[in-house]
């Protein structure tokens, strides 16, 4: 059902975002029919599992993407809970995105779900945007029978709220002469950037509407938000957006997160789960070629609030011993002396890494943790994962181990005869410095 | 108080003092230096509770007493004051400065809000002032500047009966340098972790002062954990820090394989031009063979350099990758015409020491540089 404005003047309107229904649901009716109709939710397992994803019948029933399962159970107990099927969405999100690149090579996903395309060098081939918009809505809807909504408008950000607006399986132009109609009614969380804290403190200058902020004097804006932040929603409220739709997507750092089960406090654990994440992020890195200067943590407290340290090393690593020690510095440094809720390890400004020289520490054998750790990559390549840090071999815990959506596998090594604990790589006490260079 | 003074001689000892004021004071009165006239001599001190630093120049005193003034604004004041003399007084909350035919009024603060600075603690022996210059510079640069390995900020100072050692390392090169002292005691046997750019920074101010620097360092007692130097008129006080350090002396290699040896100015240069298309974290190759040594620098993709220089060397030939700040670090606080790089293997350390102009070792400072690996 496409909306009467539909055919308002699209002229100028090259930008379209393209946001999937309800994706991963969506792809789990697909292959099984016989829940069309009915409620989906995917996701939300365990005991702080969230929704990755609902079904508009579930949605009717007040689930949503991001609520805590057992809430969603709650909500809607019929609903069938499936658990994510990573692979099976992207090659569905494969699938659409190639539909997008038919169309123009400037594509630019936001996630496995959402994209934005500037068709502006796609009008002699395709006709108008609205013309574009219901082609790609038709193939999509063809090919993959899956449905999404697109929205039609001058800008990212236009066309992303008329996205929103259009759902679902709909669509929606916003003309630049209909913009300021259609954003200045909208509550002041609409504008990209703000969220909670930032409403709060329009809504106590008594800003309520994107109106409200539009009309605002920037000073008192710059007074509240700074400069930057109160010259960005300004321009956001009179519907100006200068980005453009870019295709270079580049990877700038890897991370790795948990979320305990229950909230921690032992040190050890915590140790041992920032030695596992360490482990995971030196293997990304090490498969990708990348290596990085800065280690960053990142850690989240029972009431929610998240801290996060970082610091650059003298010379860029790929390697899970250096990432660990980091880390576990930047802890102990932090000393939260609190539960913890979810630790997180992340390597950022990442370069090219075969292309520099690795500087050695004095006392680093030349042999070290890099050759060790990449030995048990190559073992890893034959055999599996069988190689892990000798600490967590123990088993670390009460971990649920996911990492930016795909679950890392931290294997355990236990009681085979031929690979004992002590022919994996073994684990020390944590030194800042290798053996020679231990304090006299 | 009211005094007169020469500009040079105030601008000097404001300058100095204010030089280790924290540029973010925990309490106001920490950004001042507090200036006190007793028995015609002018007293300009500053502490931040790790560093003290006091100098005391001669005055024409009218009136004794005391004052607090903002250090970083009196420092700039008298560093711009005409050359003639300055008159300075106390006035109720203010200090009224009058030089030529320029005059200032600053607000001032209570002085006895102002820190007691700590007391100096027991002498300890005599170094000469230059000397004492030199080996803290050559120490100071291998130290560690980011405090994750806290230690490693510092430069470890043993005394031991007549030798002075300073060792430092930032866990990718290391200077030890060995000099001998008078100390109080030939038997003494004390060891120090001093933050190395309070080091650096007092050896430098004395050294130019000549004479002696005395080093002050207790074994408990008063001054516990705590150092100073003095020198002419002025005197610093550092806290010191904890005393673990790696055992760095161990890193030398007792022996070498190889062993080049090069003039200093020449290969200074060298390295400076190639490891203009290296970046701070990118290596520059030394290739080593009779007579010769080739510098590289740069990637198979990336703007690229190389040169050769002419120079001494036994053992097999020999490649080796050094980051080229650590290794034109080394270079610069050699003090000699003549260097020798001495080499186990390509991924061992290489020892950087100085030599005559005819190939004679000058004993004394060695500085270990780990080399990078490149290639995998």
């Amino acid at each position: 059902m496409e909306r009467a404005h539909q055919e308002q003047d699209d002229c100028g309107c090259t930008i379209l975002h393209v946001d999937m229904d309800a994706f991963f649901a969506s792809v789990e009716v697909r292959r099984r029919p016989e829940l069309r109709g009915r409620p989906v939710v995917v996701g939300g397992a365990g005991p702080r599992g969230v929704v990755s994803s609902a079904s508009y019948e579930a949605r009717a029933h007040g689930v949503r993407s991001a609520m805590p399962g057992a809430q969603a159970r709650r909500l809607r107990p019929q609903a069938v809970f499936l658990p994510p099927d990573m692979a099976a969405y992207a090659e569905a999100s494969r699938a659409v995105m190639g539909i997008f690149a038919d169309v123009t090579p400037l594509v630019e996903p936001l996630s496995v779900d959402e994209a934005f395309l500037d068709v502006a060098g796609a009008l002699r081939l395709f006709g108008r945007p609205t013309a574009i918009a219901r082609h790609i809505r038709a193939r999509v809807s063809a090919e993959q029978g899956l449905t999404c909504s697109v929205g039609v408008a001058a800008t990212k950000f236009m066309a992303k709220l008329a996205s929103t607006r259009a759902k679902p399986d709909g669509m929606l132009v916003v003309s630049a002469e209909n913009a300021l109609d259609f954003l200045h009614p909208l509550p002041v969380d609409a504008l990209w950037g703000v969220g909670d804290r930032t409403a709060d403190v329009l809504r106590r200058l008594g800003l309520r509407t994107v109106a409200d902020v539009a009309e605002a004097p920037l000073g008192m804006l710059r007074q509240a938000l700074g400069d930057a932040a109160a010259a960005q929603l300004h321009a956001l409220a009179w519907a100006r957006d200068p980005r453009r739709v870019s295709t270079e997507r580049v990877e700038k750092s890897t991370g790795a997160e948990t979320t305990f089960d229950v909230d921690v406090m032992d040190e050890d654990v915590i140790r041992r789960t920032l030695l596992a994440l360490a482990t995971t992020v030196g293997e990304r890195l090490r498969k990708a070629g990348h290596t990085g200067r800065t280690v960053a943590i990142k850690v989240r407290l029972t009431d929610f609030s998240t801290l996060s340290r970082s610091r650059t090393l003298p010379t860029a690593t790929d390697v899970a011993r250096e990432i660990f020690d980091t880390a576990w510095h930047l802890y102990q440094v932090l000393n939260p002396g609190e539960r913890i809720r979810l630790v997180g390890v992340r390597v950022e400004g990442l370069v090219e890494g075969d292309d520099t020289g690795r500087q050695l520490a004095l006392g680093e054998r030349e042999h070290g943790w890099r050759d060790a750790e990449r030995a048990a990559d190559a073992a890893a390549a034959r055999f599996g994962a069988v190689v892990a840090p000798a600490s967590l071999l123990r088993g670390a815990g009460s971990m649920n181990h996911s990492t930016n959506g795909s679950a890392a596998d931290i294997s355990t090594l236990v009681g085979d005869s031929n690979l004992g604990p002590d022919r994996v790589v073994a684990e020390r006490d944590f030194d800042p410095l290798s053996d020679p260079l231990r304090p006299s | 108080m009211k005094f007169r003074v020469e500009r040079d001689a105030l601008a000097d000892a404001v300058a100095w003092t204010a030089k280790s004021l924290p540029t973010r004071p925990s309490v106001p009165v920490l950004a001042g230096v507090l200036m006190r006239v007793s028995d015609g001599q002018l007293t300009v001190s500053g502490f931040d509770y790790e560093v003290s630093s006091q100098v005391t120049i001669g005055v024409q005193a009218d009136s004794d007493g005391a004052a607090l003034v903002s250090g970083r604004l009196l420092a700039e004041i008298t560093k711009a004051l005409p050359a003639k003399p300055a008159e300075i007084a106390a006035v109720g909350t203010h200090l009224e400065l009058v030089c030529g035919s320029a005059r200032f009024t600053l607000p001032t603060m209570p002085v006895e809000d102002y820190p007691t600075l700590p007391s100096m603690p027991e002498m300890a022996g005599v170094i000469d002032a230059s000397t004492f210059a030199h080996a803290a510079a050559q120490v100071a640069i291998a130290a560690g500047r980011d405090d994750t390995i806290p230690m490693l900020t510092g430069v470890r100072m043993e005394l031991d009966g007549t030798t002075l050692s300073l060792l430092a390392t930032d866990r990718y090169r290391a200077a030890v340098r060995e000099i001998s002292w008078r100390p109080k005691d030939d038997g003494v046997n004390l060891q120090a972790l001093v933050p190395a750019r309070t080091l650096a920074e007092t050896a430098k101010t004395l050294g130019p002062l000549g004479g002696d620097v005395l080093v002050a360092l207790s074994r408990g007692g008063v001054g516990e954990g705590m150092i100073g130097f003095t020198g002419g008129s002025r005197r610093t006080t550092s806290r010191l820090l904890d005393p673990d350090f790696p055992k760095i002396r161990s890193l030398f290699p007792d022996q070498h394989n190889a062993r080049a040896t090069l003039s200093v100015a020449a290969l200074t240069e060298v390295v400076k031009r190639v490891a203009l298309v290296a970046d701070r974290t990118t290596p520059v190759r030394l290739s080593f063979a009779e007579g010769e040594v080739v510098i590289e620098a740069g990637g198979s993709e990336d703007a690229r350099a190389s040169e050769a220089m002419e120079g001494e060397f036994t053992g097999e030939p020999l490649t080796v990758a050094f980051n080229p700040g650590y290794l034109l670090d080394g270079l610069s606080v050699l003090d000699a015409p003549t260097v020798f790089i001495s080499f186990t293997t390509a991924m061992k350390p290489a020892v950087i020491s100085p030599a005559a102009e005819n190939g004679e070792p000058i004993p004394g400072y060695r500085y270990l540089i780990m080399p990078m690996r490149v290639g995998n």
